[in-house]
């Protein structure tokens, strides 16, 4: 599918003659993600499809409490230092950015009072430059108005390295400058074409000028406030345990009319998986609970207690197998796996086909992850309903036996296949994680069917994921021949999580392994279709790009796709609420209600 | 005795100093990182990492740190989680009230079990209360406390629902539902701490008063005419306690370890919870500052102990 057809289709859904969520499918076949292709009907004037929750209650307060349960409790109440998702969905109950993606990929206002786009002047024709309006009626926790100075002062907090913000990066680059008292212009260094990205979602929450004024840069850990968050959201903290418990009460100036519904919020962290989804499936003493990293067997029978049950949120994340093409035996200039090297057997593209064909991943996802990893062919995936039935993954061991014997590897000692004096025997790493041991050993079964022979290795999570650059064990040194984790953009555009493939990103001694791009693998197509995605404006023409980009990666065979993998959330029974794959889990709290 | 203790505090400041070099350097050259969380989140760039890294001082040598960490703690200064980034005595100065009210009421309930069972049972050695005492105590010690927290959750929250079996620091009620509220979520971690010291006290207790109901004042007492009730509780049982007394103040240490199991379990938010995930997370200022309490309460609880025994046993002196 190229340009000119993708053309076409968008003009038969503005036009009526497709409907939105047909044409998302189709986006999805093609192995975008619902979010762009979102994207790409709003940038050419089709409205945002309504989503389908609706928020019933028709008062402010009277729901009770709402019980979180996360299994690891947030540390951090500072948006700009939340780490990982914990600390995220923390923060989104105190702090709010000015959009954020929903479930279906649609940029929704929060604190903004529209979506900046052509049509209403808010973008500019030269891509650069974005306008944002925001509320007029929005008060921080203690009462002070919110107004532009604030969304400015985000800017100037975030960026300032002595800050130590985990967002720097996202403002680092950016200009902001403020219109008047309820509007700001953003102004990108050049023009990008994923525009929605400081102020949205995640990294975009606002702070209060007169609450952190006082505490940018080296003062940044002093800030009182860091404990006792002011922000805009729909709860105040009443009390914060760090990791242990956060409390919160209503804030009854929120600035959406009619919420939020529950009276009083508590949100309790620590313990074990399991024991979380027991507590909301089968006690129901909690609400909801959080990344139910807990096998299907287990899952299924505590959700016949028919207490609640347990939901993936939609996102992107892919665990995938990522073949070495150099060789991780050799040492040249201090390192090994360097570039300069060549796998002995994964530099030959059959051989490489040979393992793809030999990875089950119907039986990964039917005995290991279950609902929380569904088996896909692409690296780039949408939510289930739009999954392609038309792209196909294949598992046979026949056809990866004749290739290899095309390859001129043949049988040996034990059955190892060999060739000029080496062998088909691999190390494959991972870290240390019950499904992945699991999908590592169904991986070594059907190897030993086709004369492959693996030594399995797992490394725990934060030495493998770790950034020492002393550490051999890590994987962006990749001083194994095969290995397995998960990865995928965090938010709806792809276009960082795809350039993590770009060969400038390759992690080599030089950049002191921080490279993005451990797997070694390099195409020269790959990085102009990057290149050209980085600045093309168009979200057409950039969609087709990705899709090639996609193409190219999965057919080459050095990184293979196993499952998607959502994260599972319990939700009682008795709670509405709905998650976004695309947002931190509590992205719209402001709107769950109980029935 | 005062001159003893102060000689024994001089001691234990050169062996903590050796602890904490220890210690320091283990987690050190322990692989990991704090910030594993951004490797694999492709919106965070490398260098902001590496930043982080710098600014934290996690890339200057082993000795500069930790001769850095001394120097501040010598002027109180604990240093900051990696993580939370909020200061480490903040943190454990919030946790360690549960964990206190936590061990000290298992400790309790142990001597109320251990003591009146280990007598009895001493008092008619090989009856069959005494058997009973003996297989279960048994059964106690050997039943690990995460093994027996599981079955107590599936018993009496999931079977039963009559105990709630998520720990809540912080009870939404007031007056005595406040209290109720607090015994009824502590009652199943307590009791299995409780349970599991009691075991292997009760033994102890037993074999203390065999050892000293044989022996000749014991049966002069009986002699002069004094009621079994009055030789038990006034003269054997003062006498054997003694040892009891020192293993409890040996065994505390012991226990903060063994409730940091249970606390996992139960959710109770005190500092072995607080350790454990500071472990997960490579926060090191955190793992630091609590194994060094531990550390700090083993030499702290021998020195009691050694000063009870002299305290409770006049024959022993100190030199």
């Amino acid at each position: 599918m190229r340009e000119r057809e993708l053309r076409g289709m968008i003009r038969d859904v503005k036009e009526g003659r497709l409907d939105r969520r047909s044409f998302i499918g189709r986006m999805i076949a093609l192995g975008l993600t619902a979010p762009m292709a979102g994207q790409m009907l709003m940038h050419a004037g089709v409205a945002n499809a309504q989503s389908k929750f609706e928020y019933k209650p028709t008062k402010r307060g009277g729901g009770g409490t709402l019980k979180l349960l996360w299994w690891q409790g947030p540390t951090v109440l500072n948006p700009h230092f939340a780490q990982g998702t914990k600390d995220q969905d923390g923060c989104r109950l105190f702090y709010e950015p000015l959009a954020a993606w929903d479930e279906e990929g649609n940029l929704i206002p929060v604190l903004a009072s529209e979506i900046p786009s052509r049509e209403n002047g808010g973008l500019s024709a030269d891509g650069k430059s974005i306008v944002w309006k925001i509320k007029k009626n929005v008060k921080w926790h203690d009462g002070t108005p919110m107004t532009a100075d604030d969304i400015v002062f985000t800017w100037q907090y975030a960026r300032d390295p002595a800050t130590t913000a985990v967002t720097v990066a996202t403002y680092k680059n950016i200009e902001v400058e403020k219109i008047d008292d309820y509007s700001v212009r953003v102004k990108l260094p050049k023009a990008q074409p994923f525009w929605a990205e400081a102020f949205v979602g995640i990294r975009g929450m606002i702070m209060p000028k007169h609450v952190f004024g006082a505490f940018i840069g080296d003062k940044s850990r002093d800030a009182p406030a860091n404990t006792k968050p002011v922000g805009t959201g729909p709860y105040k903290m009443t009390d914060f345990k760090p990791g242990d418990l956060i409390t919160g009460v209503i804030n009854t100036d929120y600035h959406i009319p009619n919420m939020p519904h529950f009276d009083a919020l508590e949100m309790k962290g620590g313990g074990d998986a399991v024991s979380a989804a027991r507590a909301v499936l089968q006690t129901g003493e909690y609400d909801f609970a959080w990344n139910m990293q807990v096998e299907e067997e287990i899952l299924a029978r505590l959700e016949s207690g028919g207490k609640g049950k347990a939901v993936p949120a939609l996102g992107a994340n892919i665990e995938h197998v990522t073949l070495n093409v150099t060789d991780p035996n050799t040492e040249i200039d201090g390192e090994r796996s360097s570039l300069k090297s060549k796998h002995p057997a994964f530099s030959d593209p059959k051989v490489r086909e040979a393992f793809r064909l030999l990875i089950d991943r119907k039986a990964v996802q039917d005995h290991i992850y279950g609902r929380a990893g569904v088996a896909t062919a692409n690296m780039l995936n949408g939510p289930d309903r739009y999954r392609s039935k038309n792209v196909a993954w294949e598992f046979n061991v026949e056809k990866a036996v004749k290739l290899l014997e095309e390859a001129g590897w043949k049988p040996g000692a034990g059955g190892i296949r060999e060739k000029d004096g080496k062998r088909l025997k691999f190390v494959f790493q991972t870290s240390t994680n019950a499904p992945r041991q699991k999908t590592q050993a169904i991986i070594k079964q059907a190897c030993q069917k086709a004369g492959i022979e693996l030594e399995l290795k797992s490394v725990v999570a934060s030495v493998f994921f770790s950034a020492d650059p002393g550490n051999n064990d890590t994987f962006s040194k990749f001083y194994a021949d095969i290995q397995m984790y998960t990865n995928g953009p965090q938010e709806p555009d792809p276009g960082l999580f795809m350039d993590t493939f770009k060969s400038t990103n390759i992690a080599t001694k030089d950049n002191k392994w921080q490279g993005r791009n451990p797997s070694r693998w390099a195409n020269a197509e790959y990085d102009k279709l990057a290149t050209a995605a980085e600045s093309e404006l168009d979200p057409v023409k950039r969609a087709a790009i990705f899709i090639e980009m996609n193409d190219i990666l999965v057919k080459d065979g050095a990184v293979i796709p196993v499952v998607w993998r959502p994260l599972v959330a319990a939700i009682s029974n008795s709670l509405r609420c709905r998650i976004s794959g695309w947002d931190v889990n509590t992205g719209s709290i402001e709107s769950w209600y109980r029935v | 005795m005062g001159n003893y203790i102060i000689r024994r505090l001089l001691i234990a400041v050169p062996s903590l100093l050796g602890i904490s070099v220890v210690l320091f350097c283990v987690l050190a050259l322990a692989p990991g990182d704090p910030f594993e969380e951004l490797a694999t989140n492709p919106n965070v760039p490398a260098e902001v990492r590496m930043a982080l890294r710098q600014k934290f001082g996690l890339d200057d040598p082993v000795f500069v740190r930790y001769f850095h960490w001394l120097g501040a703690m010598a002027q109180g200064d604990w240093g900051f989680s990696f993580v939370s980034r909020i200061d480490v005595d903040k943190l454990i100065l919030q946790r360690l009230p549960v964990t206190l009210f936590v061990i000290g009421s298992s400790q309790i309930l142990a001597l109320l079990i251990a003591i009146p069972v280990g007598v009895y049972a001493a008092t008619r050695p090989y009856s069959i209360f005494d058997q009973i005492a003996n297989t279960l105590a048994f059964i106690g010690f050997s039943l690990p406390t995460f093994f027996t927290g599981l079955l107590f959750i599936l018993l009496f929250s999931i079977k039963l629902d009559w105990l709630p079996m998520v720990y809540r620091s912080d009870v939404a009620a007031t007056g005595w539902k406040w209290y109720w509220e607090h015994l009824r979520q502590a009652i199943m971690p307590i009791c299995v701490l409780g349970f599991f010291q009691a075991a292997s006290m009760t033994r102890y207790v037993r074999s203390a008063v065999l050892d000293v109901i044989r022996l000749d004042y014991v049966t002069t007492a009986r002699a002069k005419g004094l009621g079994e009730k009055k030789v038990i509780v006034k003269h054997v049982v003062r006498n054997a306690l003694i040892p009891v007394v020192t293993l409890v103040a040996l065994q505390m240490p012991a226990i903060f370890g063994g409730a940091i199991v249970t606390e996992q379990i139960f959710r109770i938010p005190g500092i072995g919870s607080l350790l454990i995930s500071s472990i997960l997370a490579n926060d090191t200022p955190v793992i630091m500052a609590v194994t060094f309490v531990f550390a700090c309460l083993v030499v702290f609880f021998n020195l009691i102990a050694d000063v009870l025994y002299g305290w409770l046993d006049p024959r022993i002196t100190y030199r």
